[in-house]
């Protein structure tokens, strides 16, 4: 019965260690009826399985491959190009020309020599009209442009600019990365002492009875879209915490920060309330034997035995948290402004990927900076998930053989 | 005599403090039942204000009617066209994600060795899925699925027509999308139930001569199926919700008519709340209809949530009785 996977039957049939039970070409076996079909669908089941992993690996290739003209320093943002002066056609290669006017082989060759002089005036022409600013020469895709200040004319210092839509593209990504890291910031210290009260508090103080009303609830949580608590933090909470804290800004870091939280609230309570749960009931009886209250064994005996679980919910909150786009683009006000202050209207690297990639020219290096920084989220957030799921591993693996 | 007063104090002082209520418990014991409450109560503030504003906004009007005249007309605008988008980009997605989502599932609990390095992969790989943003997802549907798989189609199948068909946002490609970003949410629920089905009627069937796949087949999977259900239920309510994948693989700002064929684009509940609540002319004005639109959206993912939560506790009542 067993003949046709090597695995089951290891599992499902205990035989002599020494039976020989060769697994012949498309598990046809000796003494065994042929059933060619069920074969060909347990392949295809293990091929379907591959699907996450398969999936995953594509997200990174297509994101990834999106983004590599910037990566390799290929594009060019300049806006004044260099000029060849139509005089010179004849001296020019043919892949010189392509190269210079922009065109695709095939366009190339359907063209005649007056279209392809004509196109050179044209050039010629735009480049004497673009403006004259210093900095017009500058490809600003280069990475020290993406990542270090510069001084650009017209400001009196060094600055971190992303202004993707202006005369000289700048494109600085520092701004957002400070933009969403505050903004997570925010949102894990309201939902990180919050989350874990809460998960304390259902999985080790509270009655059973309560425990099977309130878990469900604050799952609720989860399914409430991230459209609509950016939009209750757009129209409710953004006035009522102006008019509490009386800041300037209406939109700022704060409000989107508390949205975030709230978005990552039900991620860090569950993961925490499982790792608290997962704990042998053993220890809390013993703690609570030798005289301690309830509390104290929570924690002082339950907690720290929980704590990397504890951790790992910390980190895949941090993960839901950046990555959350709908929120922050309607909520943090999306200034690119290079400031700490939680007060400050901010813009995210999700919301700017989101707001910015449908105007952006298909292929163009505004389209491809908008797909590098997805890649860059993209690692962040497999790298973090990485870490919290290991972690969340390790502990099962721990508290269970231990117990 | 110095010796025995020593000795006695710390006994004393313990014996005092046991006497009177322990503070700290109470202390401990009010606050995180406190961050509990808060929780709580702002999602009922969230849940409250919404049914409250946009209760007068539902009429039978409203979810009926398009938005042929004009979508930000308090008057005549209605939700029909969205409430219609969402529902087939939903059951499209569905069609993808469940077939996939529970093979893999069946070759997680029924064939896979748990201790294989091999497994571990493909269960660390759905954890890392269901981690990824969702904006990174509109970013591979627009970098895979329509620059790479619809080009590709473009140029196999209508080579020499200058207008793409396939190369552009539409309804195929979101739903695609979004099968790939709810596929882990499909297979954890559906492994779950697999699991919750008691092993003896796996042997007993065995020993009856079913082989592996007819048990699975005709044993298993039927048995299974209220926690596939749940799954799909949970990946459509998290689905009907996401705007990010979409924003650039088919949800369209306006649209005259629905939409008609899977190159279609399709205007969305979740990007029409969007829309009403950052670029509406009047913000003020057209709050009613806003109210309304998100009553809907979230009566349409709450009443989806609540059926697979209850589903799924009947499931876990089944399997800790099967044990």
């Amino acid at each position: 019965m067993s003949w046709f996977h090597r695995d089951t039957s290891k599992r499902m049939t205990a035989e002599p260690k020494d039976a020989k039970r060769t697994i012949g070409w498309m598990g046809i076996q000796r003494g065994h009826q042929a059933r060619p079909l069920e074969w060909l669908a347990e392949r295809l089941i293990f091929l379907t399985s591959l699907s996450a992993i398969v999936m995953i690996f594509l997200i990174f290739l297509f994101v990834t491959r999106e983004a590599l003209p910037v990566i390799l320093g290929r594009m060019n943002s300049a806006a004044v190009q260099p000029v060849i002066p139509v005089d010179k056609l004849d001296s020019l290669k043919p892949e010189e020309l392509m190269l210079y006017l922009g065109l695709t082989p095939s366009e190339f060759a359907s063209k005649d020599r007056a279209t392809i002089k004509l196109l050179m005036e044209v050039k010629a022409e735009a480049a004497a009209e673009v403006t004259t600013d210093k900095d017009a020469k500058i490809n600003t895709t280069q990475w020290r442009y993406l990542l270090l200040p510069y001084q650009w004319s017209g400001y009196d210092k060094p600055e971190h600019i992303w202004q993707p839509i202006s005369d000289i593209r700048k494109y600085n990504i520092v701004p957002l990365l400070v933009g969403s890291l505050k903004a997570t910031l925010v949102a894990l210290l309201f939902s990180v002492p919050l989350s874990l009260a809460a998960a304390i508090f259902v999985s080790q103080l509270c009655s059973a009875k309560l425990r099977e009303w309130i878990k469900p609830a604050i799952e609720l949580l989860a399914g409430v879209p991230s459209v609509v608590l950016g939009f209750f933090s757009l129209i409710v909470m953004a006035s009522f915490l102006q008019r509490l804290f009386g800041y300037e800004s209406r939109l700022n870091a704060l409000v989107a920060g508390i949205a975030l939280g709230l978005a990552s609230v039900p991620v860090i309570f569950s993961i925490a309330e499982d790792a608290l749960t997962s704990v042998p009931q053993a220890y809390t009886q013993a703690a609570l034997a030798l005289g301690s209250s309830k509390w104290q064994a929570a924690w002082q005996i339950v907690l720290p035995a929980a704590i990397p679980g504890v951790f790992a919910a910390v980190v895949l909150g941090f993960g839901r948290a950046i990555g959350e786009t709908m929120v922050v683009l309607m909520a943090s006000g999306n200034a690119s402004i290079m400031s700490w202050s939680v007060l400050d209207s901010t813009r995210t690297i999700t919301a700017t990927i989101a707001a910015e990639l449908a105007e952006a020219v298909f292929g163009g290096e505004h389209y491809r900076i908008l797909f590098l920084l997805g890649a860059l989220l993209f690692a962040v957030t497999f790298l973090s998930n990485l870490a919290g799921g290991m972690v969340i591993q390790r502990l099962k693996h721990r508290l269970e053989g231990g117990a | 005599m110095s010796s025995t007063t020593v000795s006695l104090k710390p006994t004393e002082g313990q014996a005092f403090r046991r006497s009177r209520v322990d503070v700290w418990s109470v202390f401990f014991t009010g606050a995180t039942g406190l961050a509990t409450a808060l929780i709580l109560a702002i999602l009922a503030i969230i849940l409250l204000n919404t049914v409250i504003n946009g209760w007068p906004a539902i009429s039978w009007r409203f979810l009926t009617g398009g938005t042929q005249s004009d979508m930000f007309d308090v008057n005549k605008a209605g939700v029909l066209p969205m409430l219609l988008g969402t529902t087939a980009r939903v059951i499209l997605m569905t069609i993808f994600v469940i077939p996939v989502g529970v093979i893999t599932a069946i070759y997680l609990t029924e064939y896979a060795q748990n201790t294989s390095p091999f497994t571990r992969i493909i269960r660390s790989a759905v954890n890392n899925l269901a981690g990824v943003p969702s904006i990174v997802f509109g970013l591979f549907g627009l970098g895979f699925f329509i620059s790479f798989v619809g080009r590709g189609m473009d140029a196999v199948l209508r080579s020499g027509q200058p207008e793409p068909l396939w190369a552009k946002p539409a309804i195929l490609w979101a739903s695609l999308t979004l099968a790939v970003m709810t596929l882990p949410v499909v297979i954890v629920a559906t492994e779950e139930s697999l699991r919750a089905i008691p092993p003896g009627l796996r042997e007993a069937s065995l020993a009856l001569g079913a082989t592996k796949l007819q048990t699975i087949l005709q044993i298993v999977l039927p048995q299974a199926l209220p926690g596939i259900l749940t799954g799909g239920i949970l990946a459509v309510s998290r689905a009907a919700g996401e705007v990010a994948p979409i924003l650039f693989t088919g949800a369209a700002y306006y649209m005259r008519d629905l939409p008609k064929a899977l190159t279609d684009q399709f205007m969305d509940l979740g990007y029409h709340i969007f829309v009403l609540s950052t670029q509406s002319p009047n913000i003020e004005k057209t709050r009613p209809i806003l109210y309304g639109t998100v009553l809907v959206l979230l009566a349409l993912t709450f009443s989806l949530n609540l059926v697979a939560i209850l589903v799924r506790a009947n499931i876990r009542k089944r399997a800790r009785a099967g044990h």
